[in-house]
Order: structure tokens, then C-alpha cells, then sequence
């Protein structure tokens, strides 16, 4: 179905490893108690990671802590340079540079056009002294625009889609809920109509009733902007909920991926089968 | 003084180096140029960058005027020129026109500058973005990736939250579409005159060791949204009670006797010439 | 001209500095030059190290020209300092060969060298002389020149550092030697991150008060170290420059006094657990400072959340010049500014005003 069209992000081979590694672990994970090396203690936190998000969808991945799925999201954030791999994004130089070889200026903007984040500490994502207005126009501003009225237009227009009264928007976040401050991060992420939105365990640690009008927003955003989202839980509840296709993580590999229909009727693998038996 | 302290108090090999300094800020404006800022007798803070400045460039056949507030007569501006004088042989003026070096603290005299002259300003914090970030080492590649949006989110900020924009002087501006600028704390009302000016403005900070520049005919945009426009300070019609001007930067004083509030200018020799100029008229 | 806000600016400066000459002067006598040096030499001492010039004489002068101010005495100093051409550099000085006259390590018992207590206020109590000393300083100073004329004078040879020992353990890093020229705090601005020399220098000029202060907020729980005192010795170290014609020949400038202090403290270095040594120098006998500034030194080699961990914190504000020059310019007339502050205030208010109509 997706075959004719071009990702939007695509990641080829990614690798984080802290150590050295050596002959017994590099390149074989048979040598590994999870995912550090028996031989040399080197870690890899990601090995060989390589995934498409096509236009429109939403890419669910799951796995337990130690996975692999944070690594691969912050270095999506660019909060680090990964050992060895690429990612192309549809939006920068036509998918022909690698972003994590980009100038700091280049991630930057990156990060303020091309993917909308949101982090699942809402600390990171936000201003929390600053007006939930300001938190939106930060986005416009770093894009170029210098019209403060179009800024204040475009907020609130955000806010409204996010269900934040736009009377509420010269308050600053550190005064809202958690599932609000939430929905500022999901508006902020969406200030400049990005083509993918990477969502990091949003609603973890909310609570449930909270944490269902959030999956609901998500859903409802996604059907009004079509915009392309790569999810990241330990939740597959939550990636039932909102994925259309799923890739399962275990000690920092891909160790199944299909359609989330697919997997949850018909686990493949062992973990994933525990996984989704757990869900009932 | 003279038989123990060099000409311009520092020693020859010191204001060469200042005077490098102050070619590249030049040639790059706006760009905070460091440079190995010498001790003065005068208190860090109280004007050594500005003074380090004049001292470098003085010489025989210089004018110097020196402005605290835009007064001559100030304490601050009469102990600078004393201590120049007492380590140089130049002249004094309080004649805006008549100067080749001014050196100011917090103002533009109100008189244009003319091509020749050079204006020097004496900065304390000369780092346009510190009010959005502390650290000199973050601040420094926030300049080199030309990344200013921290600055305009606070002029947003500050017009979500007040409806005006609340920052009132060192008001930060862009100079030849390059680097964000602090003019130093003068008054919203003075930056206007740095752009496209015919003299050569230089800002000297001792304490912070930078020096910078903006030379003749350059752009010097101060910072505003397209549809929210800088404003200046104004006055509400006020009038100088000495020389009766409306156009001027007016301070706000109070009569040692009476409490009654009046507005005067701030430029005294200005306000001098002015009142002088009207009195001859009347006779 | 009642209504001008500044005026007269010249005769007030000149009155000014008259009756400032009135409160240096109040006292009949003048005290001599040596007495500073030799009774204040404590206050001598700290006045040489945040100015960065050691010369007793020229801060004697300085504190007496300053009713004893700490910071105007700095001041003086630092300012005539600036005016001086500077032609050499001294050759590094080996703290080794120190002819020490205290030295004491709290980390062990005994030490090779042995522990010399020497002059110290430690053990003294703190109880004031109110009816002045019962002998006259001539008196005393006769005293123990006799005791020490009659004893028989023990040579004191270098003492090799404790650190040392520990070193060739292998339980301290040995750093790689590096010849780099240390970077000169007074002729280029502080870039950071910056180098260890950079690091070291302003934190010995600095003003005692804030590196002791921050030192503290380290031990009391805002940062990592809680060092022990691995030595601590005072003394003379002598100063060589090379000699113009011939550069391995070098020519003796003479001695000065200073104090050093090794800080130990565990740090997981890379794989294992080492001791790590913070170092601390000032000139003269200002101990508390030597130690603070150890302590400090380890700190900021720590990653962590605390002010003392922080390299720009720590060594931008520590200055006694620039400190005490940006503090006190806040007494400069700042109508100009104040005024703009106010226009944008009122301004505000009006629009505030506005929106509630």
C-alpha cells in the first residue's frame, strides 16, 4: 500500500554502542547477555536499526526499557550523534543528507520545520515560564516569520485544535496539568505544520482518564493535519490504540514489525507473543 | 603625572593592541571583538572600556568631549576628562560639534554627528542576548548560528503578557542584517541615530574585555515584529523648562523646594546653546 | 540653577576628595610603611595575592593610603601594575624545593619530611589582649632571638610531596608533562571552556572572601568533595628568569613566600577509582584561601548541578576589581535609563488601563 510512496523519514542502520566493542560482539548478537557484550562490556544500545515512516501513517514501536526505543528517539532529538547509521527526511534536501551529519544550525531548524517532538517530560519541551502563546510562537519564530499578530493568530487556532481555552494562553505551563501541558507540547510540536511528529511515551505517567483524552487528541490530530507520526511506548495498549503498523524492540534490535492488526492477532516472536497476551 | 605615566597613560604597545581591536570591530560590525582590557585607575564599571578607547586613539590636535547622561558638568564626566587631561596635552570641549572624540555614558548627543567625529560609548554588560541566556559560552555560538529567536520570544513574550513591549533601554538591535547588537544603555530614543550615521560609533566594555563598533553608514535595526513597530520613548507633550524643546530626551526632575515635578533636557549643552540662542532672539 | 540634576560636578569632586583626606588623617602620627609589612602581614599577604603583584612594600603603602581598604588596596596595586612593561617569565616554579616553614598533611600521621607545625593561628585562642601585650613587640622579638641564637639551627632539606608517594602507587593519575606557555589571565580575555593554567591563576587572584565562601558550599553539601588535606606547607621558592644571551644560563630574581595545598579526594577516573589532587597556590602565609582554592579546583572537575561546578560561574565572578567596580557603579546616576525604565512602565499601565475599559 505504501510501496509507491517516498517516507518521510527513513533510518538505515542505526547503531549506538558505548564501548569500543571487539570481534566477539561486533556486527552478532549471540554473544551478548542482552544487549552488552560477554567479551568486552561494550553496550549497544541500538544495533542496526533500520525503519521507514511513509506519509500519513502512524508508526508504533514498543518494547520494554533497555530496548533500544529511547536511544533511537533521542537520537531523533539529536541528543547525541549515533555510532554508525543515517536518517533521510523527505522535507530536508530532499532525503539526499543525513541528518545526523548536519551543520547545529541545520538540526536546529530540523527540529522547528521538519519534525514536530514531544518529549514525555514536558520540561524538555517547554518553556514552563513562558506563556503557553510564546511556547507556540517560539516554533514560528525560529521558521522566520516577524509578524507577532500572525504568531498570536496561529496559537490560538493550535490551542483551540488541542482543546486549550485561548484564554488561557498568556498563562505560562508550569500553572497547567500534566495532561495540559501535554497538549501544549503536541501544539508547539505542530506550530509549523511538520510533516512527521515523534511522540515520546506521551502519556506515560498520566492518569488513565487523562491519558485516553490524550490518545483521543492524538487521534483527532492526526486525522486533521495527516500528519505522518512515529510513537514510541512500552504500552502496546497504547500502540493498539494508535498505530497502524508496529515494529516490536528487544535488547536494541527490531525483532518483529508488521501491521499492529497482524501482531496482535499473530505474534511471531516469543516476546511479542508475552507482550500481547499481557494485554487481555 | 606626566614624568611617570606614559602620554594617554597606557604604554604605547597596549594601545596598539586596542587599536587592532577596535580595526577588526570595524571591519566586522556589531561583532564583540576581546580583547586584554588593562587596569585604570578609574573603577571597572565606571567607564574603563570607553576610556581605554579614547586613550588609544588621542592625540595632539584632538578635541575631546566626555557626556555622563548627556551632561558635561556630570561627576562621572568631569573626573574622565580630568584623568585624561592629566595624561595628555588635548583640549576640552563641551561644544558637541567642536569635539573629534566624544565619550559618553547613556546618551546620543542630540546634534548629528558629522563624518569625522567619533563617538564612544562606555558599555557594562555588552552582550545583547544575556538577558535571554547567561553563559558566555552558550551566547557566543548563539551569534555564530546567527540564532536570535530567544530574543524575539521575549519581545513576544512581553507583548502576550503586557501588550507592549517591555524592554526600555539597551534595546537590542541588528547591525548590516548580521549580528544583534546592545547600543550600550542608552534610550530607545537615541537608536535611531546609529543607523545610517555619518560618524563612527565604537562601544568599549572594560570589565567584560570586548570592544565593538558600528561604522559609518551602516543599517542598525532595532529589534520589532513587521506589524508591531519600535517605539521610542515619549514625553506626552512635555517641554524643557530651560530651553522649551519638545523634541529632545527629556529627564523627569524635582524642585529641591516645592516637590513639583519638571522635565528639562538631558543633553545640557544642547539645552544651553538652545536657551542662549533664544535669549539673543528676544533681544 | 537649583533645578540642574547634576551640576557643579568638578567642586564637588574636589570637596570630596578634601574631606576624604580629613577621615585618612584623623589620627595624629603616621604608621610606617614597615610596621604594615611586618604586623599586618597577614592583610599584606592577601592584598598581593588578589592584586597579583608581590611586593610587601608597595602594598603597605597601598592600604595605608586607603584607610586599610582591602579592594581600593587591590585596586591600587592592580591599576599601577597595568603601567609596567612586562620583559620576562620566570621559569616554573618546583614547589618541591620550597625552604618550607610550615608544613602539615592531614591525610597521614607521619610524612616523609616530617610534619612542621610552624607559625600558626590554630592553635592559639582567640581571646583579645585587652590591656594590650604584657611585653612591647621589642621585647618579644629580643626574647626569642636569644632562645633561637642559643639552639642549634636544624637543616631542613627539600621535602618530596606526599602526593608523590601516592603517585608512584599509581593510585594518583600521573598527568603527561605539558610544556604549552600557561595562558596569561592579564593579557587575554578568559575563553571557555578554558585551560587548567587559565583556571588556576584567577582563582589565586581572586578575592578570598568568595572563594572561601563558594569552597564552603561545596563542603556543606552543593558539590562532590569533601578533600582531605594532603599537604599543606608555606615558605620561600626562589625565581629564575634565562638569562638574555644565553638561554641555559639563568639568573636568580630572588624569593617569594607562598603557600601551597594538595586536596586529595576519591574520583572514579575513567575505569577504576583514583585520588584525585585539587591544587590551590597563593602568595604569602593566606592558608584558608590555599585550601579553598584546592577545593574549588576539584570541584570543577566534576560534571555536576552545583555553582561550584560550573567553570564560567566560578572564575567571572570572583574578581575583586570587576566585582567590586560593577557593584559599586551602581552608584553612578542612571537617570537617563531610569527614565525609559519608566516610559516603558507607564506604558504599560496605559494599556493595561485600555483593556479593562
Amino acid at each position: 500500500m505504501y510501496l509507491n510512496e517516498t517516507p518521510v523519514l527513513s533510518i538505515r542502520d542505526l547503531t549506538v554502542r558505548y564501548g569500543k566493542g571487539c570481534s566477539a560482539c561486533s556486527g552478532r548478537a549471540d554473544n551478548r547477555d542482552k544487549n552488552r557484550c560477554i567479551a568486552c562490556g561494550t553496550v549497544w544500545a541500538t544495533d542496526g536499526i533500520s525503519l521507514d515512516v511513509y506519509p500519513g501513517e502512524v508508526l508504533g514501536i514498543v518494547g520494554e526499557s533497555g530496548s533500544g526505543k529511547t536511544t533511537l528517539m533521542r537520537a531523533l532529538y539529536f541528543d547525541f550523534v549515533p555510532s554508525f547509521g543515517s536518517a533521510v527526511l523527505r522535507d530536508y534536501e530532499d532525503g539526499q543528507k543525513n541528518i545526523w551529519e548536519a551543520s547545529s544550525a541545520a538540526q536546529r531548524m530540523i527540529k522547528n520545520t521538519v519534525m514536530g517532538m514531544v518529549y514525555q517530560n514536558p520540561v524538555l519541551g517547554l518553556r514552563m515560564n513562558y506563556s503557553a502563546a510564546s511556547n507556540i510562537a517560539e516554533k514560528i519564530i525560529a521558521a522566520g516569520s516577524r509578524n507577532a499578530g500572525q504568531m498570536t493568530g496561529r496559537a490560538m487556532e493550535l490551542l483551540d485544535a488541542v482543546e486549550i481555552s485561548t484564554s488561557r494562553m498568556s498563562e505560562a505551563p508550569k500553572n497547567f496539568s500534566g495532561g495540559m501541558q501535554q497538549r501544549v507540547q503536541i501544539s508547539k510540536a505542530l506550530a509549523n505544520n511538520p510533516a512527521l511528529l515523534l511522540l515520546d511515551e506521551v502519556t506515560t505517567g498520566l492518569d488513565l482518564s487523562v491519558q485516553a483524552k490524550v490518545l483521543d487528541l492524538i487521534r483527532k490530530i492526526k486525522a486533521l493535519y495527516g500528519i505522518s507520526i512515529l510513537l514510541v511506548s512500552h504500552d502496546l495498549a497504547v500502540i493498539r490504540m494508535l498505530a497502524d503498523r508496529t515494529i516490536v524492540m528487544l535488547d536494541g534490535a527490531i525483532i518483529e514489525s508488521g501491521l499492529t492488526d497482524q501482531i496482535l492477532e499473530d505474534p511471531q516472536q516469543a516476546y511479542t507473543q508475552q507482550l500481547v497476551h499481557s494485554l487481555i | 603625572m606626566s614624568k611617570n605615566y606614559n602620554y594617554a597613560f597606557l604604554d604605547e604597545g597596549s594601545k596598539r593592541e586596542i587599536r587592532r581591536a577596535t580595526l577588526k570591530a570595524v571591519a566586522i560590525p556589531g561583532y564583540q571583538v576581546p580583547f586584554g582590557s588593562r587596569e585604570l585607575p578609574i573603577g571597572r564599571g565606571w567607564g574603563t572600556g570607553g576610556i581605554q578607547l579614547t586613550l588609544s586613539l588621542i592625540g595632539p590636535g584632538d578635541v575631546l568631549k566626555v557626556i555622563d547622561q548627556g551632561s558635561d558638568e556630570s561627576v562621572n564626566a568631569v573626573n574622565i576628562k580630568k584623568f585624561v587631561g592629566l595624561c595628555t596635552d588635548i583640549e576640552t570641549t563641551t561644544e558637541t560639534p567642536e569635539a573629534t572624540l566624544i565619550q559618553s555614558r547613556h546618551r546620543i548627543p542630540e546634534i548629528p554627528l558629522k563624518n569625522g567625529q567619533i563617538l564612544i560609548f562606555q558599555v557594562p554588560l555588552p552582550e545583547p542576548l544575556r538577558i535571554v541566556e547567561a553563559r558566555e559560552e552558550v551566547t557566543k555560538k548563539m551569534h555564530a548560528e546567527k540564532d536570535y529567536a530567544p530574543l524575539w520570544l521575549q519581545l513576544y513574550e512581553s507583548l502576550i503578557r503586557y501588550k507592549k513591549v517591555t524592554l526600555a533601554s539597551e534595546y537590542p538591535c541588528l547591525v548590516e542584517g548580521r549580528y544583534m547588537m546592545n547600543p550600550s544603555p542608552i534610550p530607545r530614543f537615541d537608536n535611531p541615530k546609529l543607523h545610517k550615521a555619518e560618524c563612527l560609533y565604537l562601544f568599549g566594555a572594560g570589565r567584560e574585555k570586548k570592544i565593538y563598533a558600528v561604522p559609518p553608514y551602516t543599517d542598525v535595526v532595532s529589534l520589532a515584529f513587521d506589524d508591531v513597530p519600535f517605539e521610542i520613548e515619549s514625553f506626552g507633550g512635555k517641554h524643557c523648562r530651560l530651553c522649551g524643546s519638545t523634541d529632545t530626551y527629556l529627564d523627569e526632575v524635582f524642585d529641591q523646594q516645592s516637590g513639583k515635578r519638571f522635565h528639562q533636557c538631558s543633553d545640557t549643552s544642547y539645552c544651553r546653546k538652545l536657551s542662549s540662542q533664544k535669549a539673543q532672539n528676544r533681544e | 540653577m537649583a533645578y540642574v540634576a547634576v551640576s557643579g560636578g568638578e567642586e564637588a569632586i574636589e570637596e570630596s576628595i578634601r574631606l576624604l583626606e580629613y577621615y585618612q588623617n584623623s589620627a595624629e602620627g603616621e604608621i610606617a610603611v614597615e610596621a604594615i609589612t611586618n604586623q599586618l602581614s597577614l592583610l599584606v599577604d592577601r592584598v598581593m595575592g588578589e592584586a597579583g603583584l608581590y611586593s610587601r612594600s608597595y602594598a603597605a603603602l597601598a592600604l595605608r593610603q586607603c584607610e586599610g581598604s582591602v579592594e581600593e588596596a587591590v585596586f591600587l596595586l592592580r591599576a599601577y601594575r597595568s603601567t609596567l612593561t612586562r620583559n620576562y617569565y620566570t621559569h616554573a616554579v618546583d614547589a618541591t624545593n620550597m625552604r618550607v616553614i610550615r608544613r602539615i598533611s592531614a591525610a597521614f600521621k607521619d610524612i616523609k619530611g616530617g610534619q612542621l607545625l610552624g607559625p600558626s593561628y590554630d592553635y592559639t585562642h582567640r581571646l583579645i589582649k585587652f590591656n594590650g601585650a604584657t611585653q612591647s613587640p621589642q621585647d618579644i622579638r629580643q626574647t626569642l632571638f636569644e632562645t633561637l641564637e642559643a639552639e642549634q639551627p636544624e637543616e631542613i632539606a627539600s621535602c618530596p610531596r606526599v602526593s608523590d608517594e601516592l603517585r608512584s602507587e599509581g593510585l594518583i593519575e600521573q598527568a603527561a608533562p605539558d610544556d604549552q606557555s600557561p595562558h596569561d589571565v592579564t593579557m587575554h580575555m578568559l575563553e571557555f571552556p578554558t585551560t587548567r593554567s587559565a583556571r588556576l591563576q584567577t582563582l589565586a587572584r581572586a578575592d578570598t572572601g568568595f572563594v572561601s565562601g563558594l569552597a564552603y558550599s561545596a563542603l556543606r553539601g552543593f558539590g562532590q568533595v569533601h578533600p582531605t588535606v594532603g599537604e599543606l606547607r608555606s615558605g620561600y621558592v626562589e625565581l629564575y628568569v634565562s638569562y638574555l644571551l644565553d638561554e641555559q644560563e639563568s639568573v636568580y630574581l630572588g624569593e617569594v613566600l607562598i603557600t601551597e595545598v594538595e586536596g586529595f579526594s576519591p574520583a572514579h577516573n575513567k575505569e577504576q577509582l583514583k585520588i584525585s589532587v585539587g591544587y590551590g597556590a597563593v602568595f604569602g602565609r593566606c592558608e584558608t584561601k590555599a585550601i579553598a582554592m584546592a577545593v574549588i579546583d576539584n570541584e570543577l572537575n566534576q560534571d555536576g548541578p552545583y555553582p561550584t561546578q560550573d567553570e564560567e560561574f566560578v572564575l567571572m565572578h570572583g574578581d575583586s576589581l570587576e566585582m567590586n567596580g560593577f557593584i559599586s557603579h551602581l552608584k553612578l546616576p542612571h537617570y537617563v535609563t531610569f527614565q525609559s525604565k519608566l516610559d516603558a512602565v507607564r506604558k504599560t499601565r496605559l494599556e493595561g488601563n485600555k483593556s479593562h475599559e
